[in-house]
Parts: C-alpha cells; sequence; structure tokens
C-alpha cells in the first residue's frame, strides 16, 4: 500500500477546475518534485493533500500508518514573518502544537523534540536568536525543524529555496536529501528549479498543460520534459 | 515635588481613587496583551473601527434608555467584530474599505442619535467624554469595578490558555491549518477578545483612543525585545506602569485621564525607540 495516493482528482478553486484527472502515488522515502507552470495548481494540490482544501472530485487516500495531520508543511514565506519579534526556538517549539489532544502548553516531551529538531538542521547555537534577524537560508532551515515537529513521516515543501542565493540553495536542498535518505522522510516538493528537481528527486510530477508522472529517467525521456527543461529560459 | 507627594497622598485616601487605579491597571494589562498580534496581523485598524462601533452601541444604549448598557454594548460589538474579520479574510483591500465604512458609519449614526433624542442637557459634554474618556473612572461604583475585573480576569485567563495557539495563528496561518489548528476559529476567538477589551476600556480613555492603548505598548516593545514572550511581557509591564501613571498625573494635575495615559504611552514609545536604535548600533 502506497503511503500517499491521488485517484482521478480533480482541482480547482471558485468553480474553476484547473487539475483534471491526477493520478499518482508515493511510498514512503520518496523524493518527489511537482513542475508546472504558474497557475498550473501546484499550490491548490498541495493543499488539497494537506486537507486545507476540497478537491472538486476524486480523492486523497493515505496509508493507515500515516496519522492525521501526520503532514509536515513548510509553506511560502509571508510579508507578517519578516518583521516578526520570535526567537528559534518559539517557532520551532510551535510545530509541537496538537500532538495529540487539547494541550495549552508544551511538555518535556515537546521540548526534547524540538532540541532533537534543531540539532537535526544545525540550528542549536542559534536558539535564543531573533527569527527576523536570520538570513534567508537560516529562516528556511527554523521553518524546516518546525515542520519536522509536527510531523515525521511527510513533509510538504512549497518552493523553499525562493529567494536565496546558490550557495544557501545548496545548502537547503542537501539539509533536505539528508532527512530523505538518513531519516527516511517522504518529501513532496514543489520547485520553479528544474534543474534541481532533476537532480534530487527520484520522482516528478508535471502539471499543467499536459500531466506527467513517474521517475525522473522517464521524465527526461518523455516529450513533456523537452519543452520544460531545455526549453532555453523559465519566466520566471 | 513635596507638594506632589502631598497631594497625592491626599487623594489616596478615597477609596474611589483606588478604585481608578485598580480598574485602569486591569483595563491596561488587558489592552497591551493582543497589541502584538494586532500590529503583527495587521489587525491594527480593526481596533479602531470597533471601538467606533463602540461609541454607536452607547448611543444606541442611551436613547433606548438602557441601565446597565455595558452587556449591550459587548454584545454589538462582539457581532461587529465577527463581520469585520470575516470580510477581512477575503480581500485586503475590501477589508480596509469595510473597516472604514462601519466605523465612520457608526460615528456618525451614533452622533446622530444622541442629537434627536437627546434627554441630557448637556450634549456636546456627553459626546467628547464618550469620545475621548471622561472622569466617570472616578465615579465607579463597586459593582463597576466588579464587572470590569471580571471581564479582565477572564481576557488574561483566555490569552494564556491559549497563547501557544495565538502566537502560532498569528506567526503563520498556512502551518496553523495544516497542523490542525483552525485558524480561522482563533482569529474568531482573537475578534472577540478585541471586542471585549475595547468595551472595557471605553471607561478609561473614550472610544477614540482606545487604539493607542492597545497598539502603543506593544510597538514600543517590540522596539527592544526578540521573543514573543519577553515582548509580550514587556508590553503588558509597559501598559500597566504608563496607565498607572497616566491616572495618577491626571488627578493631580486635572488633565483629562485619557489623554494623559496616552500622553505617557507615547513618550515611552520614543523612549523604546531609541534604546532600539542603541541596541542595534
Amino acid at each position: 500500500m502506497p503511503q500517499l495516493s491521488c485517484k482521478k482528482l480533480c482541482l480547482g478553486y471558485d468553480g474553476r477546475e484547473i487539475v483534471h484527472n491526477l493520478n499518482f502515488s508515493i511510498e514512503k522515502g520518496d523524493y518527489l518534485c511537482i513542475v508546472g507552470e504558474n497557475g498550473s495548481g501546484k499550490t491548490t494540490l498541495m493543499k488539497t493533500i494537506l486537507g486545507l482544501q476540497p478537491p472538486v472530485r476524486g480523492k486523497v487516500e493515505t496509508d493507515s500508518s500515516l496519522k492525521k495531520n501526520g503532514i509536515g508543511y513548510l509553506p511560502q514565506q509571508t510579508l507578517v514573518q519578516r518583521d516578526f519579534p520570535a526567537s528559534v526556538w518559539e517557532i520551532v517549539l510551535s510545530g509541537c502544537q496538537n500532538r495529540g489532544g487539547f494541550h495549552p502548553f508544551y511538555n518535556k516531551a515537546d521540548k526534547k523534540l524540538a532540541e532533537e529538531n534543531l540539532a537535526k538542521l544545525g540550528l542549536s547555537d542559534m536558539k535564543k536568536r531573533c527569527y527576523r534577524e536570520l538570513s534567508g537560508g537560516q529562516q528556511q532551515r527554523v521553518l524546516l525543524a518546525r515542520a519536522l515537529c509536527a510531523a515525521s513521516d511527510i513533509l510538504l515543501l512549497d518552493e523553499p529555496v525562493t529567494g536565496l542565493d546558490p550557495k544557501v540553495t545548496e545548502e537547503l536542498y542537501s539539509f533536505i536529501e539528508n532527512l530523505n535518505k538518513n531519516d527516511n522522510i517522504t518529501i513532496i516538493m514543489i520547485s520553479h528549479d528544474v534543474q534541481a528537481a532533476l537532480k534530487y528527486a527520484d520522482k516528478i510530477l508535471h502539471i499543467g498543460g499536459k500531466t506527467f508522472f513517474g521517475t525522473k529517467e522517464e521524465y527526461l525521456e518523455s516529450e513533456i520534459s523537452d519543452s520544460f527543461t531545455k526549453g532555453g529560459t523559465l519566466n520566471d | 515635588m513635596t507638594d506632589f507627594i502631598s497631594t497625592l497622598s491626599q487623594y489616596l485616601s478615597y477609596p474611589f481613587v483606588w478604585y481608578a487605579v485598580v480598574v485602569g491597571a486591569l483595563i491596561a494589562l488587558c489592552s497591551s496583551l493582543l497589541g502584538v498580534t494586532l500590529v503583527l496581523k495587521r489587525f491594527s485598524f480593526i481596533g479602531d473601527g470597533l471601538s467606533h462601533v463602540a461609541f454607536g452601541a452607547i448611543a444606541i444604549a442611551s436613547v433606548i434608555n438602557l441601565t446597565n448598557n455595558i452587556f449591550f454594548v459587548l454584545a454589538i460589538t462582539v457581532i461587529c467584530a465577527i463581520l469585520l474579520l470575516r470580510t477581512g479574510q477575503n480581500t485586503n483591500i475590501k477589508g480596509d474599505a469595510s473597516i472604514a465604512m462601519i466605523s465612520v458609519g457608526a460615528l456618525a449614526v451614533g452622533y446622530l442619535l444622541m442629537n434627536i433624542f437627546s434627554t441630557s442637557s448637556n450634549l456636546s459634554g456627553d459626546v467628547c467624554s464618550t469620545l475621548f474618556g471622561s472622569t466617570s473612572i472616578l465615579t465607579l461604583t463597586s459593582t463597576e469595578v466588579t464587572v470590569c475585573a471580571v471581564l479582565s480576569i477572564i481576557v488574561v485567563a483566555v490569552f494564556i490558555l491559549f497563547y501557544n495557539k495565538i502566537f502560532v495563528v498569528t506567526f503563520d496561518e498556512s502551518f496553523a491549518d495544516a497542523v490542525g489548528t483552525r485558524s480561522r476559529l482563533y482569529n474568531l476567538l482573537i475578534a472577540v477578545i478585541i471586542a471585549f477589551i475595547i468595551v472595557l476600556a471605553m471607561n478609561l480613555v473614550g472610544s477614540l483612543l482606545i487604539s493607542a492603548l492597545v497598539i502603543f505598548p506593544a510597538l514600543s516593545a517590540m522596539r527592544v525585545f526578540k521573543s514573543f514572550k519577553a515582548v509580550t511581557v514587556c508590553s503588558a509591564f509597559i501598559s500597566v506602569v504608563c496607565a498607572l501613571l497616566g491616572i495618577l498625573v491626571s488627578i493631580v494635575f486635572a488633565t483629562p485621564v485619557g489623554s494623559t495615559i496616552v500622553a505617557v504611552d507615547i513618550f515611552v514609545f520614543f523612549v523604546f525607540f531609541i534604546v532600539g536604535k542603541f541596541k542595534k548600533a
């Protein structure tokens, strides 16, 4: 049984259908990249997987071993966050919310988990630092640690490298790769960066216009990749 | 200086002055708690809009001759808070416009009603005291003090109980939703608490100046402190100290209570602004 599968999934918003009949499934430990032009429905797909938005038709099925809210999410950064007075520790710990029932305060297990995830992403010595004073790459790592506190089975990343310089981008990718390889965490990543997608992912989902789902090797041989990867510059 | 102290100690021997001090401190504490969230979520104007709604509600209450108008005003303000937040979620421009619409509308209709159905001989005095706060803080009955204390305790308790949720919803709504913290529900909770705070604070500073009480302490604390907890604690502290100072100064120098408190808040903001600049450098 796959960890997560979408069957005949149709997505859209405001009564407009933008993705038709999507079929794909992922196994535990997969590294899936979702590529496609702007407005093709990548973020909508992600929200549907997270259960924040109902599909127009079809359904998303998850393995019974996957807990409810067992998916960690790294959303795109918002304007509010840039000037937010919060320490790294507070933000990472906030990922521990809703770990079983209503508890208004964090317990020891929550704090231990937060410590572990800080260490995993090399942030232990930045615990007390203020979020708004960190660099873009460090901020993304903080949010990644928070997502890991929320769930340790699947991570959903929405364009995690937007606005980062090439060196920091590589660094972040290698952190994500480590989580995938060493901790066997399933990665689902929306990306504009097709080259990186081809470098790190083992499965590719292309949506918008024609739909493609398969391994990276199959994708490279398919027609659909031609226009997208070799068609010169991407307009974003 | 000795004069000041002797006048002060003389005033402090009256119980009504103590009532005012206690109520003032409680209101200041409550109003500062959500300030950080409001500023960060770009909700500052909702507080302002709601305070005008409360003014309109008071006008209606006085027209229909309600004796105990606090619960009526509270109900109207809570309903408007929920309505404002709902529209605010769709698009920003719409939200902005609807806040402006409701707030100015309530102000105009309130004044109009007061004019047409006025039973009081001193209309402009009534209006002025509703808008800018009044000496009514010095004429509180013990029942009013009790109501105020109970409401404040509710606000503080709810805030502490939901502190972690409020943090997550303030920082990142999408993430909150994804982990199952329903951000819409907590936004609603925040709006209702704001409505409570505004109705409480109307006694102290009047409806035009409430936003100052909510926003200044938070903005001051944000200049200097770097964690959400530190900012929240500091802004509560600033708010209470400023309110107490303001009340005492206004009693001794016979200045209007509300504006004096806000003036102290503004002064503290500039102090923190400068401290923040030095700390960065």
